[in-house]
């Protein structure tokens, strides 16, 4: 049978042991954290993959995500061809001042237009400095990982 | 040495005072930054580390300018004159309990002779400012938080009387000098060297430990801290307090935690005392003898609140009626008997 209140004393004796033991506090930003290898730090555009296509937008749970695009014509190669008409990005903005980091938008396209980028400090003293526009999103592409290789 | 005689009764009163307060308001901000560093090293975390240069020193003085600069904001539905009275009520009543402590042979505020009648009545006013904090705040919360403070006042003080009840028999006296004076007298003599035992090891140590119990729930601390209680009651009584106000009963709380370690320091550690210092040493050592063992007594608080958690309201209840005043009933039995027949 267990003594009664022994529970209390085990858990001073754990208490004792933690505080005389080294704390495992990282001192960010003096020393570096070791991140996870598929850490949610930012969301980053490949701008030639987007179609402007909005799938992002509309997943977004936040609507954290602008998309402004236009049509062009393009000619036919050769004579008899069909003009075929394309989308230019003008505006791919994300917001990360609302944005809550579920990824869906990241799920949801199927251009692999966006991926995530484990660069985390990016933190404003102004909060629209937080709105990244496309060229800064594009940005962030070069510090995308490579994804892991392939199983056999 | 200035004689006491030769100074007007009024500026010695007032050097007594600000001493006094001096010595409540430093110990305390030493205590909030111990009780930081102490809690987040049992967390295993590093807790200050930038204020003031090295190890954060500064923190709880720049924690204290900050709450200064807050609105000192009164509801709407408070009763004003009761919500504004209380952090005072609260401070009052722990800053007088340091009157009769002794912190060295001959330096004590006032040695009265109902030392310890005193210290239990003054200590009970600061949780009047409790209830008054809570009925004056106009707020559910905060009055479920000051009655919940009544309710254990009411079950704890008693444990708290009844265990002093039985140092007041082995002593003889109610002085707290007396008591730290009775401890300094040697119990037995081993090989012609005479051993004085403080009277948490020559027979009080269930009254020590249901002190100790009972003094946790009076200063409302974890796992006795269901007047404040964050997840059921916001913050409790001083849920609707800010700036300087609560800054009163932030400090409060931690200087009351500071009396309640001295008297416990005093009664059951042996005080100022340590075997084997003459009295000249003792009037310069005597002090920081004290606060060694008060800071031992509140490193004990500290280490419970950050280990167990809250009681339930009938467990609280249960302790103090069924187990802690019982005990302390056999310890006043155990200790006349042994007065007696020793």
């Amino acid at each position: 049978m267990a003594i009664p209140g022994i529970g209390l004393v085990k858990g001073l004796w754990v208490t004792l042991k933690a505080l005389f033991t080294k704390p495992v506090t990282i001192m960010w930003p003096d020393e570096k954290e070791l991140l996870v290898p598929r850490a949610r730090g930012v969301i980053a555009l490949d701008i030639d993959n987007c179609t402007s296509c909005m799938l992002c937008s509309r997943e977004c749970p936040d609507w954290c995500i602008y998309i402004e695009a236009h049509k062009v014509e393009i000619q036919p190669d050769k004579p008899g061809g069909r003009v075929r008409t394309r989308n230019i990005l003008d505006r791919f903005d994300i917001d990360y001042a609302l944005c809550m980091y579920c990824g869906i938008c990241v799920e949801v396209c199927p251009f692999d237009a966006l991926y995530w980028s484990p660069e985390h400090e990016y933190g404003e003293f102004s909060i629209s400095n937080l709105l990244h526009n496309k060229e800064r999103l594009d940005e962030w592409m070069q510090t995308v990982p490579e994804p892991p290789a392939l199983e056999n | 040495m200035i004689t006491i005689a030769a100074v007007p009764f009024a500026l010695w009163l007032a050097v007594k005072v600000l001493v006094v307060l001096g010595l409540m308001l430093g110990t305390s901000l030493v205590l909030i930054y111990a009780e930081l560093k102490w809690s987040a090293h049992i967390q295993s975390r590093i807790g200050p580390w930038y204020v003031g240069g090295r190890w954060g020193w500064a923190h709880p003085i720049a924690e204290a300018v900050k709450f200064l600069q807050k609105e000192d904001l009164v509801p709407e539905a408070a009763d004003d004159k009761v919500f504004r009275l209380a952090p005072y009520v609260m401070l009052a009543g722990t800053v007088a309990t340091f009157v009769v402590i002794p912190i060295g042979p001959s330096t004590v505020a006032r040695d009265l002779d109902l030392g310890i009648f005193y210290l239990l009545a003054i200590s009970s006013l600061s949780t009047l400012g409790v209830l008054m904090a809570g009925w004056g705040s106009g707020n559910k919360y905060s009055l479920i938080g000051g009655v919940r403070a009544g309710a254990q006042l009411i079950a704890y003080e008693l444990p708290l009387v009844l265990a002093l009840v039985a140092v007041g028999i082995q002593a003889g006296t109610l002085s707290l000098t007396g008591i730290v004076a009775a401890q300094a007298a040697p119990l037995f003599t081993i090989g012609g060297t005479d051993i004085a035992l403080p009277y948490v090891l020559s027979g009080q140590i269930l009254g020590f430990t249901v002190f100790v119990i009972a003094s946790l729930a009076e200063l409302n601390r974890t796992p006795f801290d269901l007047p404040l209680a964050e997840s059921e009651l916001t913050m409790g009584y001083v849920t609707e307090y800010s700036g300087i106000r609560f800054t009163m009963f932030f400090l409060g709380e931690y200087a009351g935690m500071v009396s309640m370690a001295a008297i416990v320091a005093t009664v059951y550690l042996g005080g100022f005392y340590l075997p084997g210092l003459s009295e000249d040493v003792l009037d310069f050592a005597g002090p920081f003898i004290l606060l060694a063992k008060v800071f031992f007594v509140l490193f004990l608080f500290i280490w419970f609140r950050w280990t167990w958690p809250r009681v339930r309201e009938d467990q609280l209840q249960t302790l103090a009626w069924k187990w802690l005043i019982p005990i302390t009933l056999f310890n006043i039995v155990a200790t006349a008997t042994a007065k007696v027949v020793l």
